[in-house]
């Protein structure tokens, strides 16, 4: 059975409920949990931003063979997407049908529950997308 | 605080009771407000056709399911964050944050906490869950009204949220619904939506509906479920707030009373003496069903969609067990600028997509496997 690692998803809740990202003082390169050294520029200082709450859908797949921990919400689909300030995220994308996706469409950030299926019972809560209300 | 040692006494339904409070609140301002209803719906006439019940008289139209992905904590977030939107303020001002639910999905960890985290609340912030049936979220509202009112917090987060349990084949199956509900309260009254002009609350032990721990669904004494519980109740918390502040019918706009189905809340107008036109504009339950805790609050959110300025409002919620909390709320300017800053009631309850039955057994864990 998947087991959820506490404390590393516990580290990068900043990221996972608020989209709380670390940006580059140097290049702006954004980094979704917090680095050592940027990969882009490889210079150690950082701002917190937090990202866009919405976005276009610009590529998407629909899973039916999920990783352990998703079998229950199979077929699901996970998105890739353009937020308005540039940055690309991978989500999922939830509350939609896979007939209804359409490439561009825009798209909002929401929280979910990601995980479950977890031998201590810990809820892994975090963001995921759906169209746009 | 003399007037909170002051002891008045006054008449309800020929007793004699004793008050060792006063209802009337001081600069207590709602300054957004939010409510989320998710995506899904099952009719109530495919309830009754999968258990060979009549389709005919059924408590409501259809009931909201929150998705597989979903719970009282996440539905607390979407509704938080709607109402931080119309609030404007930031979130790390936010001095509490209390949740009021009957359907944690922890039996030990705090709702609240999750909720404040993902709000960026945290972490100078007192968090807590309430637990009264249906009634938890409007005592959350009671507490977080009372900590800013007394200067303890500048501003504070109360929320209703529910994924009700319903036993399959039980009455209450029909009805049971998720949705939430939040309000942000604060003093900055030139920046509100409406004033909370007065609280008070009518509990006795009634066990009309229970749920022992380590159980997955209520049991419920059927014939206590109207009178002595939810008439007795909404009836005398009304009739006490009315009296105690000097209110009356003529005064209030809306009347919005907790709907665990579309019939008990005119059923209450009328015992009050209530035009049932001003109940009317409050109705969620027959499109989303009962949402426990945040059900009456759903209401509210319905009324301050639509409310103009100078109005007042009446809000009666009900819990089992039993209690009732009546609130006098009077619509400020601010109403019309801020619901235009994020989604009403009404998006919410048009965006749905109906499910069959096993769906909706699956959406809400009812299938053991």
């Amino acid at each position: 059975m998947f087991r959820i690692k506490v404390p590393r998803y516990w580290r990068h809740k900043d990221f996972r409920y608020r989209l709380n990202a670390w940006k580059c003082n140097h290049c702006g390169e954004v980094h979704f949990f917090k680095p050592l050294v940027c990969r882009r520029c490889r210079l150690r200082e950082f701002n917190k931003v937090m990202l866009p709450e919405t976005g276009k859908l610009i590529a998407y797949t629909i899973v039916r063979s999920p990783p352990c921990g998703f079998e229950e919400q199979t077929p699901y689909i996970i998105g890739f997407i353009e937020l308005e300030d540039g940055t690309r995220i991978l989500s999922q994308i939830t509350d939609c049908y896979p007939e209804e996706l359409k490439l561009g469409m825009k798209v909002e950030v929401t929280f979910r529950r990601v995980r479950e299926d977890d031998p201590d019972k810990i809820i892994a809560y975090g963001y995921k997308f759906r169209p746009a209300i | 605080m003399s007037d909170a040692l002051i002891v008045n006494s006054y008449n309800v339904a020929g007793m004699l009771m004793f008050r060792d409070y006063m209802v009337k609140m001081n600069s207590v301002i709602i300054l957004g407000y939010g409510g989320y209803v998710p995506r899904y719906r099952v009719r109530a006439e495919e309830i009754a056709r999968v258990w060979g019940e009549e389709q005919t008289g059924l408590p409501v139209e259809e009931k909201a399911v929150a998705s597989l992905d979903e719970d009282t904590i996440t539905m607390a977030v979407e509704a938080a964050r709607i109402a931080l939107k119309r609030a404007g303020i930031p979130p790390s001002r936010i001095g509490a944050v209390h949740v009021g639910t009957e359907s944690k999905p922890y039996a030990v960890k705090p709702c609240g906490t999750i909720v404040a985290e993902a709000i960026g609340a945290t972490p100078k912030v007192t968090a807590a869950d309430f637990e009264f049936a249906c009634k938890a979220g409007t005592e959350a509202l009671q507490f977080i009204s009372s900590l800013v009112e007394a200067g303890r917090i500048d501003y504070g987060l109360a929320i209703g949220s529910d994924t009700a349990q319903g036993r399959p084949r039980d009455a209450l199956e029909y009805t049971a619904a998720s949705g939430a509900a939040a309000f942000i309260i604060g003093r900055d009254k030139d920046k509100g939506v409406a004033e909370i002009e007065a609280w008070t609350s009518y509990v006795t032990d009634t066990p009309d509906f229970w749920r022992r721990e380590y159980e997955r669904y209520p049991r419920h004494t059927a014939r206590f479920t109207g009178d002595p519980a939810y008439f007795h109740h909404i009836v005398n918390s009304v009739k006490a707030l009315l009296d105690d502040e000097g209110y009356n019918f003529n005064d209030i706009d809306y009347v919005i009373f907790h709907q665990p189905n579309v019939r008990f809340p005119f059923v209450a107008a009328k015992l009050l003496g209530v035009d049932i036109e001003k109940v009317k504009p409050g109705m969620v339950a027959g499109t989303i069903g009962n949402t426990y805790a945040a059900c009456s609050l759903l209401g509210l959110v319905k009324v301050l969609d639509q409310a103009k300025p100078g109005q007042r409002i009446l809000l009666a919620s009900f819990g089992s067990g039993a209690g009732s909390d009546s609130y006098i709320i009077r619509v400020l300017d601010g109403v019309e600028l801020k619901r235009e800053l994020a989604p009403t009631l009404e998006k919410f309850i048009e965006r749905k997509t109906y499910i069959d039955y096993i769906t909706y057994a699956k959406n809400r864990r009812k299938i053991i496997m």
